[in-house]
């Protein structure tokens, strides 16, 4: 069974389109993200999805039922956002158990469900506070035991890392991968920070102005890009182009190469400066300016001793090399 | 430490400013006060004495309280304040989420037209109200008052409290309808909460001007037994000879539940004012 299909779906906002023409199915137990740039519609998209908007057409149907006309509370979905959303006036189990109250739950399946997404989420210390009282972290665990509580046929997260500090993002990231191997529930994550994407997703769909760009597994879409636009995008530090150097590059198009597939070889193919050194102690990532008046950042693997200023050739495999025609489609 | 924040002239100056000010501020209403309590000669010998065992005279609150039906006129301006105060905040803060929460066309329209009543004194349609309130039978009842100052200041409520409900955060009541509360709930438990402040701010800036008011009680309710505070207090207004010692008494007396009023807003009223700034 498919946890989501969408069919044709568009959103305008009077004169402006926003998504335009989406196709998508989510399968049962799939962890999808949404990836894009900001203001590229992903969510939107969620929202649209969540029945917090109304799609312009299309039809989007979830768990086997078009939900179009059905309100947010009866389309067996839960969402967690990024400001965490929760109910200030209520303590944590409050805010846990309010949507399971709406839906005139006895109470002893209100104290079950909540009693367990507590444990699994390991909140018991907590369970009378107000949000208030609770630190980022904390909330948005508590905002998450409230999407677990419902049940859901599929869990909505609109950017539910953002608002963390950097090691906390990380725990909370694996938590929600563990999550998902737990519950095996369908899940859709919004998100802009590629590293999110590529470390959560089974599948990702990258979106840019209101289009789906490209649908495919992390691996797929960094070895196999359909375009510019999702080369440039995944991976980190981010692919180079090179459009003037004097290589085999299409016309008016460019040349992608990932910047750990640049190595430094005496009598390489490009030649440059080098203008700054990242020292990462795993990584040493340098950026290069050509001779061409072009910018490259290089990847190498361990620690390295070059400084900046320092003359440096580069070379790279063929066939490991990107090519993109004036439209930035892929071409070879 | 910054030296902004230690430095002891900065400080001084600004509660001097500050401390200069409110003496200024409360002046008269000490003037007000003293003399009330002071015979009639005194109050016009010295003015500014203090009442002492001499002058010392408690004739016009006597006066007031034997004159006429002063705890009524007082329950008047009560019902009259709380219950205008109470249709201005429902209403003013349903439309108030209604311009701030809802897309629908004449949005934009609706809000300017809401405003617009803030440019447009209310007291140029007296003639037409009055006629309303003589067809509609609401000549001296507090119906009367209530619905025109719930009227006089909706505009500034909506404009206020629309301000303030945009800043709602957007998820919390996305949560809310996900967890299918109705909008109705959304605005009274998730929204309303929130806005408190604004809402005390707005309470206290119409509460003044309402309990104060001379105009509309004097012209649509001026039977004896609707009259407000205030127009209570001008029997001892005369053309010819003025009960100065009843009317100060009268007005000291009139001080105390507004300040009553004032002291369940006022945390609030600091938050509201503050907010906007320091946020």
């Amino acid at each position: 069974m498919t946890a989501l299909t969408l069919t044709n779906v568009c959103k305008s906002f009077g004169a402006v389109e926003v998504l335009r023409d989406i196709n998508l199915t989510v399968e049962d137990g799939e962890f999808v993200v949404f990836v894009g740039p900001s203001g590229c519609g992903k969510s939107t998209l969620l929202r649209v999805i969540a029945g917090l908007e109304d799609a312009t057409s299309g039809t989007v149907n979830i768990g086997g039922d078009v939900v179009n006309a059905v309100p947010p509370a009866k389309r067996g979905i839960a969402m967690v956002f990024q400001s965490y959303a929760l109910y200030p006036h209520l303590s944590v189990r409050d805010n846990m158990a309010l949507g399971l109250r709406q839906e005139r739950q006895s109470k002893s399946v209100i104290d079950a469900r909540v009693d367990k997404a507590v444990q699994m989420l390991d909140l018991g210390a907590y369970i009378d506070r107000r949000p208030s009282d609770l630190s980022g972290g904390q909330r948005q665990r508590v905002a998450i035991g409230r999407a677990i509580v419902r049940e859901p046929k599929l869990f909505l997260f609109d950017e539910p890392l953002s608002n963390l500090d950097a090691a906390l993002r990380m725990n909370t990231r694996i938590e929600i991968a563990e999550l998902h191997r737990t519950l095996s529930a369908s899940m859709i994550y919004v998100t802009h920070d590629q590293t999110e994407a590529m470390t959560l997703a089974d599948k990702i769909v990258v979106l840019r102005d209101g289009r789906v760009e490209q649908v495919g597994s992390p691996m797929e879409l960094y070895n196999n890009p359909a375009n510019r636009f999702v080369a440039g995008f995944l991976g980190s530090p981010a692919m180079n182009f090179l459009e003037r150097a004097p290589l085999d590059i299409p016309p008016g198009g460019a040349l992608g190469i990932r910047p750990e597939h640049l190595r430094p070889t005496k009598g390489g193919r490009i030649s440059g400066n080098v203008t700054h050194v990242e020292r990462l102690g795993g990584d040493t990532n340098l950026l290069v300016a050509t001779d061409h008046d072009e910018t490259l950042t290089v990847r190498l693997f361990g620690q390295d001793p070059t400084r900046v200023g320092a003359q440096i050739e580069l070379d790279f495999d063929d066939t490991s090399a990107f090519r993109f025609d004036q439209d930035n489609c892929r071409v070879a | 430490m910054s030296i902004a924040r230690t430095n002891r002239f900065n400080t001084l100056a600004a509660h001097g400013a500050l401390i200069l000010y409110t003496l200024i501020a409360l002046f008269p209403v000490f003037v007000i006060v003293i003399n009330s309590f002071k015979n009639r000669r005194a109050i016009f010998r010295e003015p500014l004495a203090m009442p002492n065992s001499e002058t010392f005279s408690l004739i016009g609150y006597e006066t007031v309280l034997k004159q006429g039906d002063f705890f009524l006129y007082f329950q008047n301006s009560m019902i009259v304040t709380v219950g205008s105060l109470f249709f201005i905040l429902l209403f003013g803060a349903m439309a108030a989420f209604a311009l701030a929460e809802y897309r629908f066309k004449g949005n934009t329209l609706m809000g300017l037209y809401l405003a617009l009543g803030i440019m447009i004194p209310i007291r140029i349609g007296t003639v037409a109200i009055l006629e309303m309130m003589v067809q509609t039978g609401l000549v001296n009842t507090l119906w009367a008052l209530i619905l025109v100052y719930t009227a006089q200041g909706l505009p500034l409520a909506v404009f206020i409290l629309s301000e303030f409900m945009r800043q709602v955060s957007d998820d919390l009541k996305n949560a809310g309808r996900i967890d299918g509360l109705s909008e109705y709930r959304i605005f009274f438990q998730l929204v309303l909460p929130l806005v408190r402040p604004a809402m005390a701010t707005v309470a206290v800036f119409n509460m003044i001007p309402i309990w104060n008011d001379l105009w509309f009680p004097l012209i649509l309710a001026p039977a004896e037994e609707v009259k407000t505070l205030t127009l209570g207090s001008q029997v001892f207004i005369g053309q010819f000879v003025t009960d100065w010692n009843a009317v100060l008494s009268a007005l000291s007396l009139a001080i105390l539940p507004v300040m009553a009023l004032y002291v369940i807003f006022s945390r609030q009223l600091i938050r509201g004012i503050t907010s906007g700034a320091v946020k």
